[in-house]
């Protein structure tokens, strides 16, 4: 083979409509069902997971909402005792699992792309696999409901509750192969992340340059690869010892029950931190432009991010402290518990002189990320709380772990997501979301927010234990539920109004332009919604904040945004070095695929048939999931993955 | 002081799959990192419950290591094997890289063969006891792991009996060499933690 079949110099081009032309042909998708189900977009695949997402967050809204109900009055009988507990398990479980992680994939998937100035993800197959790999497993999970065996005993799920001598149906096996199925799904994700944001930066855009939000996304990604084993495999044997009288959390035979425990948190503490810091990052990204300026502390914060990440690795232990654990250890957890508050307060004070020396323009998406300030303040301070032993003693398993939790996961993951909501919703849809109803939803979310989840600070304090379906009128909490059921339905009504808010300004709303935020970063310089291919040229980078560059020009070079590669000889892109993203190589990317689509099915079926013990279907599922994935992973010569010439 | 546009041209540049450029390198490397963490945890909930006060179901003698020993040589020997192969391809040199490949997959099987012998020789089951549980199921993971690197050996043997693959373009071979060789690495701390550390407590 001559060298020129293998190696081209790419052409440095201007962005002319006869490259857009070109490129349009060849990036857009099929067209119909067959289109829709094969597509390997990042944009159209983002978006999916981003309604998906909300389609579980509803449902766990939904399941709150009842529970609110059931508890607003003492000795109400909406819900019998069985049913409260599948419906506090499955709440909990959809909203940690379905929802929380799920919707900040999807923000990445959609941006990552655009603001790393490339034009996918660098497995677009992939991307599109751990979609529907996720999209089945919340339905595998919502089957359960089908037959009446919802997952009952809790979303951490402790041993002996879930052993199969007190829960012998199919309620645990449901939530232990949905887990692991979205196990599979955030694995890969992340995977596809850590490549992506290694290797697709656009030219210059070294690790320094590099988006704040790529910096969260990049550090939960490698968080999901180190702890997400840990809980796959924690239900694995879990299944084992329920199905095939294995005896790793029996401690009648020698095993024991705390093994589950310490699985569980290895990844359960970590996760926190993974489905928070993204959206921590968002704040990040979007607060900044909103206050005219650039984030302050921008190295320190990305470093916080990362070290936030790294102790959440040391903090599994403090969900055990009321396990009877050595003082020693207790001590030391105790310890990280705390020092991981550092960190949080960099970011914090980086957000707070953002807003303090900037000139904040108060919209929709300003005032939730204000809004976030103030609950991830409150959130951090009773997680500091409980982070110290003998206070944890005094309110473990009561109303103020509620709290704390609602806090974290509502302060620090719904509203940086709906900010997002509203600051990104222009990109992808090409209109504005309206203020004025904006407003209105914001203002209830966060007043709706703190009367639910304020007062449940003090039900702990005052001793009223979680997971109690109902309690007698003589314990001083009647009051205090009622308020928290009325604040339950403000929040909801406040995310009904944004819901609503979408739907109108989908048709409706004003047409946003490439950047009506006037903002900093790659997005904002392709059109509203970004063509198939995202780049006409891929810019070369010179600063942090490339369309930000003429007014506070001090410097001598500009980043360039409409003369770049052309890239336009079949679907391409640029692959980068790690470190300075100088160009590495010319990446052929792969064309819409049914291979995805039809693996995710068959890999569902089969775990529907593992946990039915239907042996032949299993083996049926293997073969014809193993030819999928030949198929798939054959090498192609116009990928580039064949020796000879290109076609 | 004068602004301008930056410029970062670019030499000739390879063009798809080639060497450690393609994505599918970086993902078999973050992949490996992922499997790597499940072993941890399969090896900490062996440490866990080897800890523990044990009841009567705990072996009181070490594995023997008459089987295990010199199959840990044979899985050793597939990676010299597979590198040999995986070398070969670069050096354009693909009668060698097919022997490599197969040999490697040869190797593979026999340690499976022989793993299966010393799975029949256990005294204990799978649900015999806690040792059993964690022997059978830490065991069961790496054989899992060998066998889906077996048939990633399988489809490289195919493809590249196809001629599939050049000194510059071997990108599936790097790929599918470097699973190969984690799952050997990985044995050995499989038998380092399940058959070597019960010699040290004695």
């Amino acid at each position: 083979m001559s060298d020129a079949d293998y190696f081209r110099a790419p052409v440095l081009a201007n962005d002319t409509q006869a490259l857009r032309r070109r490129l349009e042909k060849l990036w857009e998708g099929e067209p119909g069902i067959r289109g829709w189900l094969s597509t390997v977009d990042h944009k159209t695949l983002g978006i999916r997971y981003i309604v998906t997402a909300f389609i579980f967050l509803a449902l766990g809204g939904v399941e709150a909402l009842i529970m609110r109900l059931q508890l607003a009055q003492p000795n109400q009988s909406l819900l019998s005792p069985e049913q409260y507990n599948e419906l506090f398990s499955i709440h909990g479980i959809t909203m940690i699992l379905w929802y929380a992680l799920p919707i900040l994939t999807g923000f990445s998937v959609y941006l990552q792309p655009l603001i790393l100035g490339t034009r996918d993800m660098a497995m677009p197959r992939l991307n599109a696999f751990t979609y529907w790999v996720f999209l089945f497993s919340g339905a595998f999970l919502y089957a359960s409901f089908l037959v009446g065996a919802v997952p009952n005993a809790g979303w951490f799920n402790y041993v002996p509750l879930s052993s199969e001598a007190s829960d012998p149906g199919f309620n645990i096996d449901f939530y232990a192969f949905a887990n692991i199925l979205l196990g599979i799904s955030t694995t890969l994700s992340a995977i596809n992340f850590i490549v992506t944001i290694l290797s697709m930066r656009a030219p210059g855009m070294s690790i320094n340059r590099m988006p704040i939000m790529s910096w969260g996304t990049l550090t939960i990604s490698v968080g999901s690869v180190l702890s997400v084993p840990a809980v796959s495999l924690a239900f694995f044997l879990l299944w084992l010892d329920r199905r095939f009288g294995t005896q790793f959390f029996k401690p009648e035979s020698g095993g024991h029950p705390l093994l589950w425990q310490h699985l569980f948190w290895m990844w359960g503490h970590p996760w926190v931190y993974i489905i928070v810091l993204p959206g921590l990052s968002m704040v990040s990204q979007a607060l900044p432009v909103l206050c005219r300026r650039p984030l302050v502390g921008f190295s320190l914060v990305a470093l916080a991010t990362v070290l936030t990440m790294m102790l959440g690795y040391g903090v599994w232990l403090h969900h055990m402290f009321a396990t009877g654990l050595p003082n020693i250890s207790l001590g030391f957890f105790s310890a990280v518990s705390i020092i991981i508050a550092l960190p949080s307060g960099v970011a914090l004070f980086a957000w707070l002189a953002t807003i303090w020396s900037g000139r904040p323009v108060f919209t929709t998406s300003f005032l939730y990320f204000a809004g976030f300030i103030v609950v991830f303040v409150i959130g951090g301070l009773s997680g500091f709380m409980t982070g110290s032993v003998p206070t944890d003693w005094q309110l473990h398993d009561t109303y103020f772990v509620v709290a704390h939790i609602h806090y974290v996961l509502i302060g620090w993951n719904l509203f940086p997501v709906l900010g997002a909501l509203y600051f990104w919703f222009p990109k992808m849809s090409g209109r504005l979301l309206d203020e004025r109803l904006g407003k209105w939803s914001f203002w209830l979310t966060f007043l709706g927010m703190n009367i639910a989840f304020f007062p449940m600070h003090l039900l702990g304090l005052r001793g009223m234990p979680r997971r109690i379906y109902t309690y007698p009128s003589a314990m001083g909490w009647d009051t205090t539920n009622l308020i928290v059921t009325i604040g339950a339905f403000a929040l909801a009504v406040g995310l009904l109004l944004t819901l609503i808010n979408v739907v109108r300004s989908l048709r409706h709303g004003v047409l946003a332009g490439a950047n009506p935020w006037d903002g900093d970063g790659l997005e904002w310089s392709v059109p509203s919604p970004p063509p198939p291919y995202n780049f006409a040229v891929i810019p070369m980078i010179a600063s942090r904040t490339p369309l930000w560059e003429q007014p506070l020009s001090k410097r001598s070079e500009l980043s360039s945004l409409t003369y770049g590669y052309a890239l336009d000889q079949g679907k391409e892109a640029l692959s980068t070095t790690v470190l300075d993203a100088m160009p590495k190589a010319i990446v052929k990317m792969p064309e819409d695929s049914l291979a995805p689509f039809l693996l995710s099915v068959v890999l569902t079926i089969l775990f529907a048939a593992l946990m039915i013990q239907s042996w032949w279907l299993v083996i049926l599922g293997g073969l014809v999931g193993l030819s999928i994935t030949i198929g798939w992973l054959w090498p192609r010569r116009k990928l580039g993955q064949t020796a000879g010439t290109l076609p | 002081m004068t602004t301008q546009h930056i410029v970062i041209g670019a030499e000739k540049l390879p063009v798809g799959s080639i060497g450690t450029s393609a994505p599918g390198w970086w993902g078999i490397i973050a992949g490996i990192v992922t499997e790597a963490a499940l072993f941890g945890y399969l090896l900490f909930s062996y440490a866990y419950l080897a800890a523990q006060p044990h009841s009567s179901a705990w072996p009181s003698e070490p594995p023997s290591l008459s089987l295990a020993g010199p199959n840990t040589i044979i899985l050793l020997l597939s990676s010299v094997a597979v590198w040999l192969g995986e070398r070969a391809v670069r050096q354009n040199k693909p009668r060698t890289q097919l022997i490599g490949l197969c040999a490697g997959a040869l190797l593979g099987l026999i340690f499976v063969a022989v793993q299966l012998v010393e799975w029949k020789s256990k005294p204990f089951t799978l649900a015999s006891g806690p040792y059993g549980s964690l022997f059978f199921t830490i065991t069961g993971f790496h054989m899992a792991h060998v066998i889906a690197g077996l048939l990633m050996l399988a489809a490289l043997i195919a493809w590249s009996s196809r001629r599939y693959f050049d000194e510059t373009r071997h990108a599936a071979i790097s790929i599918g060499a470097i699973y190969w060789h984690f799952v050997d690495a990985v044995w050995l701390a499989v038998f380092f933690t399940l058959y070597l550390t019960p010699y040290m407590r004695a």
